[in-house]
């Protein structure tokens, strides 16, 4: 789960990373109204994505009326997808530098990884890929957690000596945010120095752990919810994860490598598929419900069933299949692909209810679904 | 470590719905089951042997090498602990959604003890005509017949679906190892690999990847170095792009990740990396000579 900067950054404040003072605001005349109790500000459009400034969304103001006029401007915009509504109003700061600072999980150490560079900013990952050398990394115990004799040996000769022991400890309190809140990743981008010396937060990144959520309710009330379709989220009241393509061709198959190996193939065959959908882990049980869900999406010509059981049983699958089947009597031609766990009794099933023989392969299954697609006309396949 | 016949196999959380379906399935098919784990049914017996009220007290009242995990997401981390405290040699954890920072913790403790952690989020791990762990349909001669082929695999489906082409191509099986799903995992491609490679009962290698991470382009830098013949299948080369997270990802992952840079990276090894699975058959039947 994303988190727009002004829900992450009084976690900063919290653990004593100090951040600009700021007011949150959601109308030109307020943003106006900051203004003239901060003095010189910064107007930043409030979206759960980067490239806010590059889109025009971040805009400097000298006087309540020019934060008014920027704010009037930026509300209403559209940022990667998302519409601004909240802007987030903070006194500018005098800045003499820009550093860079971040801790995520990490797949190769298997540990959490802090990430340091004094090259911050917003081309840091020009800078980093240019310079590897200067983006500090260091994958630490996520038991101990990090120390400021640690992190101190890591940044010591990017940086002046004044500012080692500062950098040091604000790392060591990064850390402690990371862990108290499941992220996945926190980034501080830039980190500032200001004129007076001093570190200060001008942005914050945080994801937290979608795993997590359950242990961080009151966290996760002030993350930003995925933006989903109809259909998506119609998927995600049943607990089962449906993109929605614009394709043709709808799959249905169970376990996330399954289900876009039968894509890349739908694919392959010259098809598009109109949908991802996993129906993997405990939510096999559910196939019904996501048969429903493939078959409501408007485009879907034909529909290719890929089962695969390993824990996932595949006589269960098949019959919710059929179950909705029988329901919903739908026109659309359907290729069935059933193999592993309870694949003998799924065949019976599809015999005896639909009428059906599977396919000997997916390969098959998903060409002839291409096929029917192509045929049933509407958008041309490919 | 492949797991083998002898190795004596924990069941944790053996009392539940799927730890017995999966334990009655592993005891039929040989798996070397010595007890099960349930604090609230410590003394009783359950599909015929005792019910422990820790993987602790399992170890000191009869031992055992290997315990396999049938526990909710949240309870993982204790339940893993335990076994890795307790002195377990290998663990498979089947749980998917458990918090990645209870991982990363698992994976601290098991990299002091040495325990192998294969998961979590995998499927478990099948030795044909010996044993296996998990939730695979082992006992299925159309998918895991014996045989001299190894396969490594991320996802379970997948997995099968590969075991399934070699077989009808009339090959068969002599290791899967189920890595899982998971963005971080105890036991990655590469090590996978190395396993299957000195197995002595496997003459070809399967790896069965998918988009994200960097684990198959570190297994490539192993495979340019192996005589046994290796293909490969990576899933999602069809699949949209997924959400970007801050800078931090694009820095750790360097462009690695992609379709494109597993495959060239595993075609520069040697490798033959296929379009569609249903290849798998025929290609290591040539490879194989």
């Amino acid at each position: 789960m994303n988190f727009e900067e002004q829900a992450a950054k009084p976690l900063l404040s919290k653990a004593g990373i100090a951040v600009p003072e700021g007011r949150l605001v959601t109308t030109a005349e307020a943003a106006g109204q900051a203004a003239r109790e901060l003095g010189s500000v910064v107007v930043k459009a409030q979206a759960p994505t980067g490239k806010r400034g590059k889109a025009g969304g971040v805009r400097p103001a000298g006087s309540p009326a020019e934060a008014q006029a920027a704010a009037s401007d930026i509300l209403g915009m559209e940022i990667a997808g998302h519409r601004i509504e909240r802007l987030l109003v903070e006194r500018r700061a005098e800045i003499e530098k820009e550093y860079y600072a971040a801790i995520l999980n990490d797949p190769e150490s298997r540990s959490p990884l802090v990430l340091f560079s004094a090259m911050g900013g917003m081309d840091v990952e020009e800078a980093a890929s240019e310079a590897p050398e200067a983006m500090r990394r260091l994958a630490f115990d996520i038991r101990s957690g990090l120390t400021a004799a640690q992190t101190g040996a890591l940044v010591a000769d990017l940086l002046p000596e004044t500012q080692t022991q500062a950098v040091a400890e604000l790392l060591v309190k990064l850390a402690r945010v990371y862990r108290e809140s499941d992220a996945e990743l926190i980034e501080i981008n830039p980190l500032a120095v200001t004129r007076g010396g001093e570190l200060l937060a001008l942005d914050c990144k945080l994801v937290l752990d979608d795993s997590a959520v359950k242990r961080r309710e009151e966290l996760a009330a002030t993350g930003s919810p995925e933006r989903l379709s109809g259909l998506e989220a119609r998927g995600q009241d049943l607990g089962i994860k449906y993109i929605e393509l614009d394709g043709n061709v709808g799959v249905m198959a169970n376990g996330a490598g399954l289900t876009m190996t039968t894509m890349d193939v739908v694919s392959h065959y010259g098809g598009r598929p109109a949908n991802f959908m996993e129906i993997g882990g405990e939510a096999y049980t559910k196939a019904t419900e996501a048969l429903e869900l493939v078959l409501a999406h408007p485009r879907v010509k034909s529909l290719v069933v890929n089962f695969c059981g390993a824990f996932a049983r595949t006589d269960v699958m098949t019959e919710g299949v059929i179950r909705a089947w029988e329901a919903l009597q739908p026109k659309v031609p359907v290729f069935f692909s059933v193999h592993g766990t309870g694949d003998q009794e799924a065949r019976a099933l599809l015999g005896e209810r639909l009428g059906i023989e599977p396919f000997a392969t997916m390969d098959e299954a998903c060409r002839a679904a291409v096929e029917a697609a192509r045929d049933a006309g509407g958008e041309a396949a490919g | 470590m492949i797991l083998r016949k002898h190795d004596r196999v924990l069941v944790q959380g053996i009392t539940g719905k799927q730890g017995t379906f999966w334990t009655e399935k592993m005891q039929a098919y040989g798996t070397t089951i010595v007890g099960g784990v349930n604090p609230k049914k410590a003394g009783t017996v359950h599909c015929g042997v005792p019910v422990y009220g820790s993987a602790r007290e399992a170890m000191t009242q009869g031992g055992f090498d290997h315990s396999v995990l049938f526990i909710p997401p949240l309870g993982v981390k204790a339940a893993a602990l335990d076994a890795i405290e307790a002195g377990a040699k290998g663990l498979s954890i089947l749980t998917e959604h458990i918090p990645v920072q209870d991982v990363m913790y698992v994976m601290a403790a098991a990299r002091d003890s040495g325990a192998r952690i294969l998961g979590p989020n995998t499927a478990g791990q099948v030795t044909p005509g010996e044993c296996f762990v998990g939730f695979m349909p082992a006992f299925n001669q159309a998918v895991f017949k014996t045989g001299r082929v190894g396969v490594v695999s991320r996802s379970g489906s997948l997995g099968v679906l590969v075991c399934l082409g070699l077989v009808q191509a009339g090959l068969g099986i002599s290791a899967f190892i189920g890595i899982g799903g998971d963005p971080v995992i105890g036991t990655h491609t590469r090590e996978a690999v190395e396993m299957l490679d000195r197995f002595e009962a496997t003459d070809a290698v399967v790896i069965v990847g998918e988009i994200g991470g960097a684990m198959e382009e570190a297994a490539a830098d192993y495979v340019a170095d192996m005589e046994k013949p290796v293909a490969a299948f990576i899933a999602g080369a069809a699949a949209p792009a997924g959400k970007k997270m801050g800078h931090a990802g694009a820095i750790v992952s360097g462009g690695k990740g992609t379709y494109e840079a597993k495959r060239r990276a595993l075609e520069e090894a040697g490798a033959v990396v296929l379009d569609t699975p249903a290849e798998i058959g025929a290609v290591v039947r040539s490879r194989l000579g």
